[in-house]
């Protein structure tokens, strides 16, 4: 049975990117937190917890955010209905450097609990299912890369299985000043913009056209 | 002396739990921190704690204190001027 990629949200290189055509640019900002910010800022998200997470999770949040807004899914799918299944390579990598060198200075010994919170790559699945009262099932995986075979194959399965009508997926990666959001709804019918059947060549295509599009 | 730790701790409270929308002007010395206050949540109270402790070298002893010790920017602050180190 097919199911369809209804919507594409991508974030990288100073970049975002919604349904293959870039929607808006900023190569101004200071740092990667930054830019995130005037993301944030410029699509009017109003979520103060934002400014509180990590910087994987505001990554997550805001494409997520982009994503949801373009096709409504929260609108036409019941919260238990919706999956999230994500992937990343590093992990939370970045906080948990921050707070291993929290915790490294034996004299200056003030971990932050607020950190602390984050140091789990699934954290940003709750803040997106939290922030849009999903219910659905959920998982995060990591790989050395973007696994377009797995994720279209298990994201299928899901949906094949009835347990799920739609599911958000993708990766999301955020270390070493490395950023890279590449979020797509997957649809049992043809309910979006793009339509394209979710198979492992078409998210492929799909994947590397928005790599392109952030490096133009 | 109490007016001046207030404004201050404001500035650290807003720098410490990131409340970016927030001005040091936006939060009353009486209003409730938690609840319809600020909103702030459990995480926040632990962050509290640490900012007393790495701030002001006060530890709380009994979490149970957190309750009245956090109802306030001045109940904060007074919890500081009677215990500070």
């Amino acid at each position: 049975m097919n199911n369809y990629i209804t919507a594409v949200c991508a974030i990288k290189n100073g970049k975002v990117m919604i349904n293959d055509k870039v929607d808006f640019t900023n190569n101004a900002a200071g740092s990667d937190v930054d830019f995130l910010k005037s993301v944030y800022l410029h699509y009017q998200v109003s979520y103060p917890k934002f400014y509180k997470m990590d910087s994987l999770c505001k990554l997550a949040m805001v494409a997520s955010e982009l994503l949801i807004k373009t096709n409504k899914i929260t609108e036409r799918y019941k919260s238990e209905d919706i999956a999230i299944v994500i992937a990343n390579s590093g992990s939370s990598l970045e906080v948990d450097t921050e707070h291993q060198k929290a915790i490294s200075d034996k004299v200056n010994y003030f971990p932050s609990p607020a950190v602390f919170v984050y140091t789990l790559p699934n954290i940003l699945i709750g803040e997106i299912a939290i922030r849009n009262k999903i219910k659905g099932e959920n998982t995060f995986f990591i790989f050395d890369k973007f696994d377009a075979e797995f994720m279209s194959s298990y994201v299928n399965s899901l949906l094949n299985s009835n347990k799920e009508e739609c599911c958000i997926t993708g990766w999301v990666e955020f270390y070493d000043n490395n950023y890279e959001a590449f979020l797509i709804t997957v649809e049992k019918n043809k309910e979006g913009n793009l339509n394209i059947t979710n198979t492992k060549e078409e998210l492929t295509k799909l994947y590397i056209n928005q790599a392109q599009l952030a490096a133009s | 002396m109490m007016t001046e730790l207030m404004d201050k701790l404001k500035g650290e409270i807003i720098t410490q739990l990131n409340l970016e929308d927030l001005k040091k002007e936006d939060i009353s010395d009486d209003s409730p921190l938690f609840g319809d206050g600020l909103g702030l949540d459990s995480i926040d109270a632990l962050e509290l704690i640490v900012l007393l402790e790495k701030n002001y070298g006060i530890k709380i002893a009994n979490p149970a204190d957190g309750k009245k010790i956090f109802q306030t920017i001045r109940t904060m602050a007074e919890y500081i001027e009677a215990n500070k180190k």
